[in-house]
């Protein structure tokens, strides 16, 4: 499903003492099948901008598209539960959302909400533990007896479950393990293939957006800051630190080696091990 | 003086499960920064949560400058404990940043002068004494962990305990917390145990203690701890991008004869190999 936002705002409290203007004439298009990362500091309207993907809040002024869908300024959708099962929202923290009595009863909560009859309902619970990677032995027990990352991922099965044609996910990989958060990552990146999702990543780690976005969006203060592929976006330091951000640690080395070496050390996708046979080349020619 | 002190430390959560914690033993000097790590579910918050008596350990002891912990004396040790956990949200309960610190210091009985004597040195601290009469809730996630900190600093602990303190901050904030605490940390000389999943953190502290499933896999100092890197990814943690730029060097036959601890220090090395050729 293709995502447009046209012109919009979004106003808290208006017209009282604390009125705050969230977002702020916000255009951008997301294509079908895409990744897109979303960045900015704390307050800059990334929560703001995704309560709108599903209808939780609408437009103050502007329009949103999300595939046939529309968002406008105090209109009520027609479709607001519809939008809402084609938008799974993997909120920060899914975990503390549980409250089943078994990891099943939990998975099948969604599609239950949505109406979906029940046989179909014991089929896509199968089918989404199996993608996020559950045994299906872990169905029968309690989802507060497994593991901080097993819990995640339920919570992550039970909105796969409603079968989403957009995924957007909030700071998927906080308090996880370095191997938790690279299982977790990798895990997202398959289903948004295999199902060919349109996925918005909310987050703070560069490096997650560099290694899985298509394109990223830069937020500060409402409003759109930088917009491009990762690496259009994370060639331009000092614009990023200007909005408290910065490059991912790749970049950063890069640039201090290019000037301590005096000559451009550029970005061209290597990964460490390739980094290193050019870091080698330059420290051991004379010549260089 | 050890700041805090566990020896041979067991725990469980009843007698017929299976322990949480097995055998645990180290020591947290005064002054000192201990990182500790290890996968999720190896037993790092089990050992936050004993460290201030909100579990007792099944078998062994702990000893807080050098006093045993017991369920009679909890109430004093506390007060020598400081913890901030990974929630700003979850732990304020004034409605301005004064009350906010306050309210430890209204627990323990100080008289009033001294806790508004208390409240402007710790907020100071922090930096954030210009924002007294601010709603916690809407401060910056750096900022109300800065708050939560101040809270702590104003009982005036022995130790403090960042329980994944900077994890729900974005890279600002998380530098903002490390530098106050570590500054803090530095002039009042208290002991200061960060547990953590940012290895770059980790690269920061004096000593390490690896936590796996349960049990000490290993006390270090972090220059040493990146020399595991294939052990560590087997654990499920890592080392930092630096480490394993040098590691791929090194493979490569350049001679790095120190694991280096940031960028600088790689690019220092890697311009004297140049410059003697």
């Amino acid at each position: 499903m293709d995502i447009t936002f046209e012109k919009v705002d979004y106003t808290y409290q208006a017209n009282s003492p604390f009125e705050h203007k969230a977002l702020d004439s916000m255009s951008f298009h997301l294509p079908t099948g895409s990744v897109t990362a979303i960045v900015g500091h704390t307050g800059s309207g990334k929560s703001t901008l995704i309560q709108h993907l599903n209808g939780l809040i609408r437009p103050t002024n502007g329009k949103v598209r999300i595939g046939d869908y529309v968002l406008e300024p105090k209109k009520k959708p027609k479709h607001a539960k519809a939008l809402r099962e084609k938008v799974g929202i993997v909120f920060q923290y899914p975990e503390h959302q549980l409250f089943e009595e078994t990891v099943e009863k939990d998975i099948a909560f969604g599609p239950r909400n949505f109406g979906v009859p029940e046989q179909e309902i014991q089929k896509r619970v199968a089918e989404s533990a199996q993608a996020v990677g559950l045994r299906a032995d872990l169905l029968k027990r309690s989802p507060f007896e497994l593991s901080g990352g097993q819990m995640r991922r339920v919570a992550i099965a039970g909105i796969l479950a409603v079968r989403p044609r957009v995924l957007v996910l909030d700071e998927p990989t906080a308090g996880l393990d370095p191997r938790g958060q690279k299982e977790i990552m990798d895990m997202f990146y398959r289903i948004h293939q295999e199902q060919q999702l349109t996925t918005i990543l909310v987050t703070h780690s560069m490096e997650d957006a560099l290694a899985y976005a298509d394109q990223v969006l830069v937020l500060d203060k409402g409003k759109k800051y930088m917009e491009g592929t990762p690496v259009e976006v994370f060639s331009q330091r000092q614009a990023l630190q200007q909005v408290q951000l910065d490059v991912p640690e790749m970049f950063q080395f890069l640039l201090k080696a290019s000037d301590r070496f005096g000559k451009p050390v550029a970005y061209q996708g290597q990964d460490v091990e390739r980094l290193a046979e050019q870091l080698a080349a330059l420290a051991g020619d004379p010549n260089e | 003086m050890h700041a805090i002190e566990f020896r041979n430390v067991s725990f469980r959560y009843e007698e017929d499960q299976p322990y949480v914690l097995r055998n645990v033993s180290f020591q947290v000097e005064t002054g000192e920064w201990l990182a500790i790590i290890g996968h999720n579910g190896s037993g790092k918050s089990t050992i936050a949560k004993l460290m201030n008596g909100l579990l007792f350990p099944s078998e062994g002891e702990i000893f807080i400058n050098d006093i045993p912990l017991t369920e009679e004396n909890i109430w004093e040790i506390r007060s020598q404990v400081g913890m901030v956990f990974q929630n700003p949200d979850n732990q304020f309960v004034g409605t301005t940043v004064r009350d906010d610190v306050a309210f430890g210091l209204e627990n323990r009985g100080v008289p009033r002068a001294e806790m508004m004597e208390r409240i402007t040195s710790s907020l100071e601290q922090v930096r954030m004494h210009d924002y007294l009469l601010h709603e916690p809730y809407r401060l910056s996630g750096g900022q109300k962990q800065r708050v939560a900190i101040a809270g702590v600093l104003a009982i005036s602990p022995r130790v403090i305990i960042l329980d994944e303190a900077t994890a729900m901050l974005d890279p600002l904030g998380r530098k903002e917390i490390l530098d106050t605490v570590h500054r803090v940390q530095a002039e009042q000389q208290i002991g200061l145990i960060t547990i953590t999943h940012d290895l770059n953190e980790v690269m920061q502290a004096e000593r390490v203690l690896v936590m796996n499933d349960g049990e000490v896999w290993m006390t270090t100092v972090p220059r040493e701890l990146v020399k595991k890197q294939t052990e560590l990814q087997q654990i499920g943690l890592d080392v930092p991008f630096v480490s394993q730029l040098a590691h791929a060097l090194q493979k490569l036959g350049v001679p790095l004869t120190e694991e280096p601890i940031d960028h600088e220090e790689l690019l220092d090395t890697l311009w004297t190999l140049h410059s003697r050729k």
